[in-house]
């Protein structure tokens, strides 16, 4: 057992944690006031490799792994979680999936541009009947000679408002239990006939992240770009969502340790009663706590991280560290809001931001109680 | 033997540089402790006339290399007329302002003749009684450590600050000649200038020729004075809800030009749009550490506070005696800074044309 | 072009402090960064290769955690780098430092060599121009911009009210202001390459046979430090009041005199 960052691993978290201060905290507020991802700012970090950093050189990411992608979202998460759900959407869920289902061909003219820098990705799964029960999904994919027609809508697509890939899926069978009628498709956002992207969608937190609903009319998919078998897009997009889940703890780790960053910083220079909060026991026995909590949350996520890179049976890894994570964040937000009182709950200090942006980490990418599901699943309770 | 203290005097286009004058004053004290005399190198093209000006401000000696690669500033032509005259004239001492002139050839030349140079020094002691007198004064040391000073010492003792002005350091150079320090401009004092004074002006060749110029000069850009960022500013004269308008502003700037500072201002000034945001101080906006701070009007909420209290120097002019910023201040006026700021530019500029040097 | 980049690792130095009891500098817990204008001078050696192509070396004297430095010039897009590193190396004034430098640096060979315009915990400013010296090039310091065209580089040189706009012949030494480049950050892929790579680590054995032993480290050091100490806690202000204007502005002119702020 190692619990120390390799040189490589703490380089990496100077970089993001310096990019994260210089360029990204003095936007935050505005872009989240806007509702509006800075598009400079996404173009910048695509130029540093923040969106392929897990990804093999053979197809142009950086050669990293997912601890090192950890490291990102956390550091980025610490002053914006916006930005951490665009880079996880893409990394995660979007480029994940075709990583482990593309064929060589697909991962060269697919993955390539999106781990490179050149392209964003997003994930279309979620409808409006159906979320942590796909029974009621209800886009479809239609044969018509070697291509595919998709019709249907797909709500909460992150990223689809710059995207320009998704990876959607569509029932390709409705003879059969949608967990078994499922099909991926990669279909390029931009330059589709019959894809519609929506106003971002008015919402508590990480508001200046994109999140639209996603229409395909008789949007036609050529062959080429169906991902993986037909008929296992379940089973892709499960196996997404296992990579995300690192991705999304690594996000509330970062959310809590920036908000108790934030109170321990005005906790040394506001006084009361004659002395900085700081210094009263009761504060300092909070801070405590709140830091154990946040450290043990990091280990489970590293302990996931790792995991995936060993290629062991990350899944209910990645559950806890996210169910446990995105609690932690949602106690620590809420303690940093308090510990500042009057001005926690001001605009003009971020905390307020953070505890709004914290709450989506207990919802998506599985709800806390699908992320229990999993877990006891692997139990062998019965 | 080494002997006298030699001052590079640093001329631009003909006008002598303050800094020069002031090395000139100090090295007059450190003469006097050495009982030695004080030589200025006067280097340039069709100089030759302020020589005596040098004398009357407290040379011994002038001595004149006048050519016409000297005319424009580069570095070999100039490095190479010093080494003539510290290898032929072996000084005990040389001051060079630390401009960056002087921190351009200073350390060329010490190269070149393989002694030490301590750079920017704001110090500069021989008589070690003096030394011991400053220590107990300025510095934290304890007094065993100040008192077992060996008092025949006569080496120069140069001392500057470093880590960023943090800590403070003392250098010698015991071993080798001359003694060789920078000296930051506008420390040292101004000597008084006395027209009946005189000195020995002496014509020196040290065989410089065009061709000792090792770059081509293309250009001499005039820039306009760019915009400073705050945090870079030494001085800085901050407003805030005392100020009342952004018209309020002005006589701030005015008093931040003659400063050769910036304004900047508390979060109420910018919330009331009376300024920009790139300009607040505090925990919402920047962290400075000037040399001076005059808070002007400004109360002295502790999260303003947490962004200046770095500064060297802070003037407080308020009306309210009892502010946080009054206890802060190392000099707090209860007054009205509307009648105050704009009194204080006129005595400024004025002052600065009575010390006006040609 | 081979461009050689001299960098040094210096604490982030607006954390460091003295110890009041043994009058020597804290530096636990202050983060290492690459000197400003060191950096800055890296980005114009990068931006220069991307214009006319060759390499780009980094060489860094300091003890063997100045490595990370090294990674992170590499990781930004330098080619190759060498530590300098040695007990013998160790208390080196500006003189000793610039001899050591030098002799690495003609053992490695270039046509340009750029260093910072000086380091924020000296601030002495004075070990690039000394490696030109006994390199026997020329040098333009306070480089504000630089570009190369047919073997020579323009260089627009600062100094308080004005500028000079030069043209130096290669092989020369130009130190950097800050302002020079707005150094890029590290690339996510560049960090991964930083450590595949070998830092090349020079001891004195390396060396010894390009300079003259006697001539650096402590003992070859010009200059010493005597005493070092801090500046004596403020002491609290005066409060004037009741004062007219005039006296006020009197009391403030007093103020600035005296500390030689006008």
């Amino acid at each position: 057992m190692d619990f120390q960052l390799s040189k490589m691993h703490l380089l990496q978290q100077e970089l993001f944690r310096k990019f994260a201060e210089t360029e990204i905290r003095p936007l935050a507020k505005e872009m989240d006031e806007k509702e509006e991802y800075d598009l400079d700012l996404l173009a910048k970090m695509q130029r540093y490799g923040f969106f392929g950093i897990p990804y093999s050189r053979q197809y142009g990411g950086a050669g990293a792994d997912t601890l090192a992608y950890t490291l990102c979202m956390e550091e980025v998460s610490k002053v914006d979680a916006s930005t951490g759900i665009t880079i996880s959407v893409h990394t995660s869920l979007c480029c994940s999936c075709i990583n482990n289902y593309g064929t060589e061909e697909q991962k060269q003219k697919f993955l390539r541009p999106l781990v490179d820098g050149s392209q964003i990705g997003s994930f279309g799964l979620t409808e409006t009947n159906a979320g942590s029960d796909v029974q009621g999904a209800q886009t479809v994919a239609v044969k018509d000679g070697e291509d595919w027609i998709l019709n249907g809508s797909k709500i909460f697509t992150t990223n689809s408002g710059f995207a320009d890939v998704c990876i959607v899926f569509a029932l390709t069978d409705r003879t059969v239990p949608a967990a078994k009628g499922l099909t991926a498709f990669i279909v390029d956002l931009k330059h589709t006939p019959g894809v519609t992207v929506s106003e971002n969608i008015e919402r508590m937190g990480i508001r200046a992240a994109s999140n639209c609903i996603v229409t395909y009319d008789n949007v036609r998919v050529t062959p080429d770009r169906v991902l993986g078998p037909v008929g296992k897009g379940f089973k892709i997009a499960m196996g997404a969502l296992d990579c995300g889940r690192i991705g999304i703890a690594a996000q509330a780790v970062g959310i809590a340790q920036g908000a108790l960053n934030e109170a321990i910083k005005y906790g040394k220079e506001r006084k009361q009663f004659g002395k900085p909060i700081n210094s009263f026991q009761n504060t300092q026995f909070k801070m405590a706590e709140m830091q154990t909590k946040i450290d043990a949350a990091r280990l489970m996520t590293w302990r996931a991280a790792i995991a995936e890179d060993q290629h062991q049976n990350f899944g209910p890894l990645a559950a806890m560290a996210k169910l446990f994570a995105s609690d932690v964040a949602n106690e620590v937000c809420r303690f940093a809001v308090q510990a500042m009182g009057g001005y926690g709950y001001c605009r003009e200090y971020p905390v307020e931001r953070m505890l709004r942006d914290a709450k989506i980490t207990e919802i998506y990418e599985g709800t806390s109680e699908v992320m229990k599901m999993v877990i006891s699943g692997s139990m062998k309770l019965k | 033997m080494s002997k006298n203290i030699f001052v590079f005097v640093e001329q631009r286009g003909g006008s002598i540089q303050k800094v020069s004058l002031e090395l000139i004053g100090e090295a007059t004290r450190l003469a006097a402790d050495l009982d030695q005399e004080v030589v200025a190198v006067l280097m340039g093209h069709n100089i030759a006339d302020k020589a005596d000006m040098l004398c009357q401000y407290g040379a011994n000696e002038v001595l004149v290399l006048d050519h016409p690669v000297l005319a424009e500033y580069t570095t070999e032509p100039y490095v190479k007329g010093m080494e003539y005259v510290i290898r032929h004239y072996e000084p005990n001492i040389v001051l060079f302002g630390a401009s960056s002139i002087g921190r351009d050839m200073a350390p060329r030349i010490a190269g070149r003749i393989h002694t030490g140079l301590t750079a920017d020094c704001t110090r500069l002691d021989v008589d070690v009684e003096k030394y011991q007198a400053y220590l107990r004064s300025a510095t934290s040391l304890p007094e065993d450590r100040i008192a077992k000073l060996d008092t025949a010492d006569r080496n120069l003792k140069m001392t500057r600050p470093a880590f960023g002005g943090n800590v403070m350091a003392t250098i010698i150079c015991p071993n080798y000649r001359p003694q060789m320090a920078t000296v930051r401009p506008g420390v040292m004092e101004m000597p008084q200038r006395d027209p009946a004074r005189q000195g020995k002006v002496t014509p020196v060749d040290a065989g410089l020729s065009m061709d000792d110029r090792n770059v081509e000069l293309l250009e001499v850009v005039h820039d306009d004075k760019k915009s400073v960022d705050i945090t870079e500013a030494k001085v800085l004269v901050s407003g805030g809800r005392g100020v009342g308008s952004a018209e309020g502003y002005e006589p701030l700037r005015e008093l931040a030009s003659v400063l050769g500072g910036e304004v900047a201002s508390s979060r109420i000034g910018v919330d009331s749009g009376w300024i920009e945001k790139d300009r607040q101080v505090g925990q919402t906006g920047k962290t400075v550490h000037p040399d001076l701070y005059v808070a002007c009007g400004i109360s002295g909420a502790i999260q303003h506070l947490a962004g200046m209290e770095g500064s060297e120097f802070v003037i407080a002019i308020n009306k309210d005696e009892t502010c946080p910023m009054m206890k802060l201040a190392d000099l707090g006026i209860v007054g009205d800074l509307h009648a105050i700021v704009p009194k204080l530019t006129e005595a400024i500029k004025a002052y600065k044309a009575a010390q006006k040097v040609d | 072009m081979k461009i050689v980049v001299c960098i040094k690792q210096v604490p982030d130095t607006a954390e460091v402090k003295l110890d009041p009891k043994t009058n020597t500098l804290i530096r636990e817990g202050v983060p290492s960064i690459i000197n400003h204008d060191d950096k800055a001078g890296l980005e114009a050696a990068l931006r220069l290769r991307e214009q006319v192509g060759g390499t780009v070396t980094v060489v860094c004297m300091g003890p063997p955690q100045a490595d990370v430095a090294l990674r992170e010039a590499l990781a930004m897009g330098a080619d190759e780098a060498y530590l300098l590193s040695a007990r013998e190396f160790g208390g080196s004034d500006t003189y000793a430092t610039a001899t050591i430098i030098a002799a690495a640096l003609k053992k490695i060979g270039f046509d340009l060599v750029i260093t910072g315009r000086q380091a924020i915990d000296g601030d002495t400013a004075q070990v690039g121009p000394q490696i030109a010296e006994q390199l026997g090039v020329p040098q333009v310091s306070y480089a504000e911009e630089l570009s190369v065209a047919d073997g020579s580089v323009v260089v627009k040189r600062q100094f308080e009210d004005q500028a000079h706009l030069l043209k130096v012949q290669l092989p020369c030494l130009v130190t950097a202001l800050s302002e020079l480049d707005e150094p890029r950050y590290m690339s996510t892929w560049g960090i991964v390459d930083a450590y595949g790579k070998d830092v090349t680590v020079w001891g004195f054995e390396d060396l010894k046979d390009a300079l003259n032993p006697e001539w650096i480290g402590l003992k070859g050091s010009p200059t010493n430090v005597f005493m070092s100490f801090g500046k004596q806690a403020k002491a609290a202000g005066a409060v004037l009041k009741g004062l007219s204007a005039d006296e006020a502005v009197a009391a403030i002119m007093d103020k600035l005199i005296q500390r030689h702020i006008i």
